[in-house]
């Protein structure tokens, strides 16, 4: 059968090796994870069954429940300052995937050019190629700690581009970027009349300073699509749950997408969400503290052992630079010697290359393990 | 099955379901629970309430030993009596008198292998009535009160994930 162009297009994923050598070996501690070690808060498991019981089976609105988007919508306004409409700005989606492959779908045109802030999350240059868009790598630098500044958006000539995705707190190299930081790019764009994806499903999850929204800045509200969901800091990746939230004529096209593809996002799903935003956040604070802890002590090992890695300072990744010169040489040695699986950086990017992404959404004990036998491996 | 079993059954899952957790579960309210609840403390049925630790993945060692115990009784003591003074010591964690070779068994716990071996050794031996110990270190927990330890190979997550 003839295979389409768009999709011959995207190379397999650069992880695949690697997780079919892990699949043949015992023994082996993953660092190569970019979901949760927790399970979902308990009520929030608990609202998903009940719902079930109760004979909660049907679609909900295209949108997603009534009473979740206006919960999502008080959950921004106390913790960002944004104001969204439930009834026209906030799209439910399943995942943050689906919403970012939506918004793709329904706001890139053939040949326009969107801008992606890399090392990024793989599944933006497919999304931007699927869409028949042209995606615009922008590299950032450990120099800078891999934030984007309005010196490398020009000189990656972003200014020409049609639109831009950024995500702060970052997968894979955990940066994340300070209110001026964010300031800046934020005039960048509005000078040159950008839309913006701001991806911030990592947005509860930063140590040290808090998550700044781009939407927040004077007229970004108007050209910036803000995704999040409940994947990363309710550890509910199962359950397929995010959202994003845009100005009315932009979440109207989303759904125009939406509707035919999805109908709705899961309904169990979307009673675990609000559940969970309702009553849940204790067991965030709970989960962030832990792997403030794992972050702490990932960065003290890579420092003992002489390893350079810039000071992550969210979503649950850390970013050294690769001891050797080939990284994929050293993801697959150490993972066939010591059994311990990481990502080699160019997975995410011609700029991820020389650096190994570490996930410590792992217990502490494993860590321990983990970080005893990469010291082991280098003697 | 009363509310009342039923409540002990969810407790013994979970003690740490809330008083709305329960009463979401039981079908009765909240203050139905909160009363229940108190009713089984103080009638001593409950006891307490305890984390079920892993302690193999823990920071801190932590040794536990299982001690058979023989003893001869005389017209003056009895098992009441040599339990009643063993229980006192906080090192001892349980205290059963069973049927079989042996007479009671003793669960231990202490910080290192000497300090457990030390106890068995200067306070439990010494009893007068206890004619012999025999003591099984214990290497590995596989289930504790009902609950299967996890020894880290249970990941269920892909090894790879974006
Ligand atoms: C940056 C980023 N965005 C989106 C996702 C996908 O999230 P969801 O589970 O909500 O689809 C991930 C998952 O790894 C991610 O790292």
């Amino acid at each position: 059968m003839k295979i389409a162009d768009r999709v011959q297009q995207i190379p397999p994923s650069g992880i695949r090796k690697f997780f079919e050598i892990a699949e043949e070996m015992d023994d082996v501690i993953s660092l190569g994870v970019g979901e949760p070690d927790f399970t979902a808060p308990w009520a929030a498991r608990e609202a998903a069954i009940d719902s079930l019981k109760a004979g909660k089976t049907s679609y909900t609105a295209n949108r997603g429940m009534r009473e979740l988007r206006e919960e999502i919508s008080k959950r921004v306004s106390t913790q960002y300052d944004l104001s969204y409409d439930p009834d026209d700005e906030i799209l439910v989606t399943a995942g943050a995937s689906e919403g970012l492959d939506v918004a793709f779908r329904a706001l890139v045109d053939p040949g326009d050019v969107v801008a992606i802030a890399q090392p990024s999350y793989i599944s933006y240059v497919p999304g931007v190629t699927f869409a028949g868009g042209e995606p615009l790598p922008v590299a950032t630098r450990e120099e800078d700690d891999f934030k984007l500044t309005t010196e490398l958006l020009s000189a990656h000539g972003v200014a020409d581009a049609d639109m831009v995705v950024l995500c702060y707190p970052n997968n894979p190299t955990g940066a994340i970027m300070t209110a001026e930081e964010m300031a800046e790019v934020a005039a960048f764009v509005r000078e040159h009349d950008l839309t913006v994806l701001a991806d911030e499903i990592y947005a509860d999850l930063t140590y040290g300073d808090d998550h700044t929204s781009i939407a927040t800045f004077e007229g970004l509200r108007e050209r910036t699509v803000v995704f999040n969901g409940f994947s990363k800091a309710y550890a509910m990746t199962g359950l397929r749950l995010g959202y994003a939230m845009a100005p009315p004529e932009v979440i109207s096209a989303m759904n125009r997408v939406h509707q035919y593809t999805m109908l709705s996002a899961p309904t169990t799903a979307q009673y675990a969400a609000l559940e969970a935003l309702r009553s849940c956040d204790s067991e965030v604070v709970e989960m962030r503290k832990q792997y403030n802890r794992r972050r702490q002590f990932v960065l003290s090992r890579f420092s003992e052992m002489g390893i350079d890695c810039f000071e992550a300072k969210g979503a649950f990744y850390v970013f050294p630079e690769c001891p050797w010169d080939d990284t994929d040489a050293f993801a697959e040695a150490l993972l066939e010697e010591q059994g311990v699986a990481l990502v080699p950086g160019h997975v995410f990017g011609d700029s991820g290359e020389g650096h190994l992404r570490v996930s410590y959404a792992t217990g502490l004990n494993e860590l321990r393990e983990a970080m005893a036998r990469i010291e082991a491996f280098l003697g | 099955m009363s509310t009342r079993d039923e409540l002990l059954a969810l407790l013994l899952e979970n003690a740490r379901y809330s008083t709305e957790d329960l009463a979401r579960q039981t079908g009765a309210d909240t203050d139905e629970v909160a009363a229940a609840i108190e009713e089984l403390e103080a009638s001593g049925l409950i006891r307490g309430y305890q984390a079920v630790v892993d302690w193999d993945r823990a920071d801190q060692e932590r040794i536990r030993a299982l001690v058979e115990l023989n003893v001869t009784l005389d017209r003056e003591t009895g098992y009441d009596d040599i339990a009643g003074r063993l229980v006192k010591f906080p090192a001892v964690k349980s205290l059963r008198l069973v049927s079989g070779d042996y007479d009671f068994a003793l669960e231990v716990e202490g910080d290192s292998l000497r300090e457990v071996s030390k106890f068995i050794s200067e306070k439990v031996a010494p009893v007068p009535e206890i004619t012999q110990t025999v003591t099984h270190y214990i290497m590995e927990t596989y289930k504790d009160r009902g609950l299967e330890m996890g020894d880290g190979h249970d990941d269920g997550r892909l090894s790879f994930s974006p």
